[in-house]
């Protein structure tokens, strides 16, 4: 049984005594990924596929609230917030700006034997980073990455770790130890209460990210990015990348959008109207 | 490592509407398998009747699971219960309905499982090889990715009314109840508060008007509503206005209903990607928008480029007048 300071304690005094002395400050850590902006990819007219290399690339949406949250519950009860991403070198221009929102630490998973892994291996590295980083109370994903929209990468690392998970969290407040979370479902809102430490995945919907201002892009650029490679997290080759992981992509193609594309103009919005529904009817959409 | 030692289709889901339509695709998975196919049915005070029911929609065998701690759906103890099952009988495949209870347990289960889940499929089939192949939606919505798991079990989420609910025969098979050690869940549900607005089933209606951030407020909608009163149509909506502003329960889109209508209307929507793939199955589609460059113009049949507080009153009053 773990020593329980409130048996001792019998006014709000100590209540809030009992909150600094055994509660350290939270420390956060926000898994993030750097992604191709989706609305800049470009197709390859002969194979029908997309083509992602030499496309922007920018921090998931989704992932953008995950840090925002963990900066406001920073902001309101100290702590410190750790950014980590598996990806590329040019995922640091991605963590100079987790840097420059307000996160504390930042630090990148590289190595060539990471590419092409899946939702599992990308847990494992991910897992590894957060055994080596130490003692952590709250983990914060984003409900999908907006490329892979796999949205299982939260799931998969609560379990690694083997703790619980929370997810399409849209509030989220903390009392002592304890997460309060609100989850979005399809048809009802789920409140769940948690000890920490606890993963969350929360919605677009939680908060809206902030924007850096120059002042902290400019202080976030002396903040050191700390790089981790596969060696240093003690991760082998048959465990991540292409051979680590269970799920195979075996082709990619855009289908290839076929709409009419036509407006309809005329004089007055009357016109326009009825030479629209006229159209619509000849579709012979609206009979049966 | 023999891989052949899996066998077998075992299916999943919380929601038992969509439950039924996996049973009705994991009937024709496990035909082509030449294989059995298993239905898991957890929670407390089952009855019989109901693993009768999943019976005749197409399982050969129903594992009850049965328990206190099953009573409302939490992912710890549900993992515990479908990674205990697929540990024991070892299914080849293993579907599981993606509501969003479903897709944070799929791959909190395949971690345990050490394999690997394909979220959300629309498409599902078993090539020579005797492989799941699936089809589901990448970067965004734009591109379809083709994939398989190499590992098995091959788990896969698919989303509510992608298949058909097969119609109940009177086949016969078998309920076994199974004791599993389930543990006391480490997060506790405190409040359920159902959405106010009674989603409409957008998935089935043959003509949607739908309205976006054009609309200034949830009594504007009322135009879109008298529309769809002259078409015999349903009115739906981008996330945004259900998810931010709470004004209708469901949106249309990759991560709400995905639909296909044979008219689709859209108002007042940019056609950001997230929204468009999930009309591309409409029949025709109309926007009406302020703005000419606005990307819903690309995904549409025809488009009056206007203030949609002119456009569709319009538009109404034509329909009510030509439809005559
Ligand atoms: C993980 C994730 C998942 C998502 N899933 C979905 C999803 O499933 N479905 C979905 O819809 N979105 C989804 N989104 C959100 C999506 O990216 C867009 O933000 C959203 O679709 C935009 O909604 P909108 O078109 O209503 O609003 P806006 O993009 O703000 O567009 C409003 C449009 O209205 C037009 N307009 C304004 N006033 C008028 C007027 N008077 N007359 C005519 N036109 C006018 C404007 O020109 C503009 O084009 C998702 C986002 C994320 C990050
Ligand atoms: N390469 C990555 N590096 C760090 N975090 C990631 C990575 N990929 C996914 N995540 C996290 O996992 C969440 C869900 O991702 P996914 O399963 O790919 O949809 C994201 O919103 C991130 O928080």
């Amino acid at each position: 049984m773990p020593f329980d300071i409130s048996s001792l304690t019998t006014n709000d005094n100590h209540q809030s005594l009992k909150n600094s002395v055994v509660r350290a400050l939270p420390t956060i850590i926000v898994p993030f990924k750097q992604i191709v902006d989706i609305k800049e990819i470009k197709v390859d007219p002969n194979t029908q596929t997309p083509i992602t290399v030499g496309i922007p690339r920018k921090i998931s949406d989704v992932d953008k609230n995950a840090l925002e949250e963990a900066i406001k519950i920073k902001e309101k009860h100290g702590g410190k917030v750790i950014a980590i991403t598996m990806g590329p070198s040019e995922a640091k221009t991605a963590l100079r700006e987790t840097l420059a929102m307000g996160v504390d630490e930042a630090y990148l998973l590289s190595d060539p034997i990471f590419e092409n892994s899946d939702t599992l291996a990308t847990a494992r590295v991910l897992a590894k980073a957060i055994e080596k980083l130490g003692e952590y109370d709250l983990i914060i994903c984003g409900e999908m990455t907006l490329d892979g929209l796999s949205a299982q990468v939260g799931p998969r690392l609560a379990e690694l770790l083997d703790i619980p998970q929370i997810t399409y969290v849209r509030k989220v407040t903390i009392e002592g130890n304890k997460i309060i979370a609100e989850k979005d479902l399809e048809e009802e809102y789920e409140t769940v209460e948690a000890e920490m430490p606890v993963l969350l995945t929360v919605t677009r919907e939680i908060n809206e990210p902030r924007i850096p201002s120059l002042r902290d892009i400019m202080k976030a650029s002396r903040k050191p990015i700390n790089t981790w490679t596969a060696s240093d997290l003690g991760i082998s080759k048959e465990n991540v990348g292409t051979e680590g992981s269970a799920v195979q992509i075996l082709k990619v193609t855009v289908p290839k959008v076929e709409r009419k594309g036509i407006i309809v103009k005329a004089e007055t919005i009357e016109e326009a109207a009825e030479e629209l529904v006229k159209t619509i009817l000849k579709e012979g959409v609206l009979r049966g | 490592m023999g891989l052949n030692e899996f066998k077998g289709v075992m299916v999943f889901s919380e929601n038992f509407e969509i439950f039924l339509e996996l049973l009705g695709k994991g009937r024709e998975i496990a035909d082509k398998l030449q294989t059995e196919l298993s239905a898991v049915l957890v929670g407390h005070n089952i009855e019989d009747e109901r693993g009768k029911e999943l019976i005749k929609h197409g399982a050969d065998k129903v594992y009850v699971v049965d328990n206190p701690l099953l009573e409302q759906f939490n992912v710890e103890p549900y993992t515990d219960v479908l990674s205990k099952l697929a540990s024991d009988y070892k299914p080849e495949v293993i579907l599981i309905g993606a509501t969003k209870r479903g897709k944070e347990l799929a791959p909190r289960l395949a971690t345990r499982l050490n394999t690997g889940c394909m979220t959300e499929c629309s498409k599902l089939d078993i090539d020579e090889e005797g492989r799941l192949v699936v089809n589901r939606l990448v970067y965004g919505g734009s591109s379809i990715a083709i994939e398989v798991s190499r590992v098995k079990p091959q788990i896969a989420t698919v989303p509510p009314h992608v298949f058909e609910k097969p119609a109940p025969s009177d086949r016969t098979g078998e309920v076994v109840r199974v004791d599993v050690d389930v543990k006391e869940p480490k997060t506790k549900i405190v409040e359920k508060r159902k959405k106010e607005i009674a989603g409409v089933r957008l998935e089935e209606a043959p003509i949607i008007i739908a309205g976006g951030r054009g609309l200034r407020s949830k009594e504007d909608f009322k135009l879109l509503e008298e529309l769809a009163k002259v078409l015999g149509g349903q009115v739906g909506c981008t996330r945004p206005i259900a998810a931010d502003y709470g004004w209708f329960t469901n949106w249309i889109g990759i991560s709400g209903v995905k639909i296909k209508p044979k008219l689709y209307i859209a108002v007042g929507i940019s056609g950001a990607i997230q929204h468009t793939a999930g009309i591309m199955d409409s029949k025709i589609i109309v926007a009406i928008n302020k703005d000419e460059e606005a990307p819903i113009f690309k995904a549409a049949d025809y488009g009056i480029v206007g203030d949609l507080y002119k456009v569709v009153p319009a538009l109404t009053e034509a329909f009510k007048k030509l439809l005559k």
